[in-house]
């Protein structure tokens, strides 16, 4: 094996350590770095990213959303060593969310069950069923392939806020990494989404409500959370069953052209977004807190009250798709019925949202 | 590199350079078995691509060398898409390449350090592909 090593162009050297080969060229700044160096590196950015930010005070209580797959897996190590390293004072906890999904989120769940032994951090599961009283496996049935994602994409959001408040924790850190960044800002300005477009690149969001969340990986590059653990860490890699969301897989695939063409590209899309002014003649939806649950919310009713009444109903179609101006009616309509009775199984009403 | 692999396999080279051997039975024997000469390497697939081959992240396979010379990169990902792949080829190639997303390791090693599709592979060289497509 001594001669299957390295066909590297030339010999050249790590360029920080000056001294050991390097492993991999670096997307963000393309120098050419060694393994050693890699870790230091990834390790420090993602520490200075937390320091800059102020993302965590001294004794704060964390949940880190983690799915078990390889951007939560990663974060949860990366902080739970930095924690240690630097003395942040956190209390680390993992909080999962178990869509339903047999074949596919039952086994992530083994892996951040692990997860919970090998890093020692406490873990919370909330599932779809306890909280809203439907598996996606059942709503799939129901509804069939074509808008289950907007269900789960809902319902996950509202789902991993509930399980951080079950934990009373300060604030909630998810592995969402440079790459994924990118393809929001872009697929907000794809859908128009002014109100998205213009938080989606903060590196913490919801200050005001209960439970802000962060995100550490807000620099980070997807190539170097992949190479990071490369053959030492346990996480997930399976798509999701019910997968295609082919929207947001053309946005992914473009960036990954971008990137391989000139790879700033994906900080350089991160900047535009920051950088967007709205104009202040754009008329802004309110922030305000839905009727039912007290969830937050810009419409009457949040989209998980209107998704599930629209399932409880038999009406799946209910809130997918463009809802602007037709909110009022489908909500003055969901007035008639006795809302206690469908929505016993989601109890955000004992929640101070 | 290049010189090392060439002591390997000294017979390859010569007869290809058409430089008479001073060993006549050696000559003959490499002919005769010139699919002794496949090359042996370790692949392996993780970040979902195994699911695209059987559901198997190591394959230990052996390459035949182009024109029993030398093994690409280029050659290399072909072979696999003709020979591993059992679905859905359109996730892990795109042209001639690997789809952008998936990254190369050559020996641990990131290939675009090297010569990406140029590089030349040798004996025992281990190839890992990973996706960074799916969800994290």
């Amino acid at each position: 094996m001594a001669e299957a090593a390295a066909k590297l162009k030339g010999g050249r050297l790590c360029s920080i350590c000056n001294d050991r080969r390097p492993a991999l060229k670096r997307p963000k700044t393309l120098e050419q770095i060694c393994r050693e160096c890699f870790y230091t590196v990834f390790e420090d950015e993602i520490h200075n990213v937390i320091v800059e930010n102020q993302l965590f005070k001294p004794g704060e209580r964390i949940a880190i959303g983690a799915s078990g797959g390889k951007d939560s897996t990663v974060l949860a190590y990366v902080l739970s060593e930095l924690n240690r390293r630097h003395n942040y004072g956190l209390d680390l906890f993992l909080l999962s969310v178990d869509e339903g999904i047999t074949g596919y989120r039952d086994d992530s769940l083994e892996t951040v069950k692990r997860n919970e032994i090998q890093y020692g951090l406490p873990l919370k599961v909330v599932s779809y069923k306890e909280l809203y009283g439907w598996t996606m496996d059942e709503i799939v049935k129901l509804i069939g392939l074509k808008n289950n994602c907007t269900f789960c994409g809902v319902f996950r959001r509202q789902a991993l806020d509930r399980g951080a408040a079950l934990l009373k924790v300060d604030k909630l850190v998810t592995g969402h990494n440079a790459d994924d960044i990118a393809e929001t800002v872009l697929l907000n300005i794809l859908r128009g989404d002014i109100a998205r477009l213009s938080r989606c690149t903060s590196i913490i969001t919801g200050e005001d409500g209960p439970i802000p969340r962060c995100k550490p990986f807000k620099y980070t590059y997807e190539k170097e959370i992949v190479i990071y653990p490369f053959c030492w860490l346990d996480y997930f890699s399976t798509e999701c069953i019910y997968s295609p969301n082919a929207y947001r897989g053309f946005a992914r695939e473009f960036i990954k052209d971008l990137e391989r063409m000139r790879p700033r590209a994906i900080l350089d899309i991160i900047k535009s977004g920051e950088d967007f002014r709205i104009s202040a003649s754009t008329k802004m939806p309110e922030q305000g807190n839905c009727e039912r649950c007290g969830y937050i919310s810009s419409q009457k009713w949040c989209k998980a009250c209107v998704l599930l009444e629209g399932l409880n109903r038999g009406l799946p179609k209910l809130g997918i798709g463009r809802s602007r101006g037709l909110n009022n009616e489908q909500n003055k309509d969901m007035k008639l019925t006795d809302g206690t009775k469908s929505m016993q199984s989601k109890q955000c009403g004992t929640l101070d949202f | 590199m290049e010189s090392l692999s060439q002591t390997i396999r000294p017979g390859a080279v010569n007869f290809k350079s058409g430089i008479p051997n001073n060993n006549f039975i050696e000559e003959v024997l490499l002919c005769a078995n010139l699919k002794l000469l496949a090359m042996q390497l370790t692949l392996e697939f993780g970040g979902g691509l195994e699911l695209l081959c059987n559901s198997l992240k190591i394959h230990k396979v052996n390459v035949d060398p182009q024109d029993g010379e030398k093994l690409t990169m280029k050659h290399l990902l072909a072979w696999v898409r003709t020979n591993l792949i059992k679905e859905r080829p359109e996730m892990f190639m795109k042209g001639d390449s690997v789809r952008p997303g998936v990254l190369v390791l050559i020996n641990d090693c990131d290939w675009e350090l090297s010569e990406q599709l140029d590089t030349v592979l040798e004996e025992d060289d281990v190839v890992v592909f990973i996706s960074t497509l799916h969800g994290g």
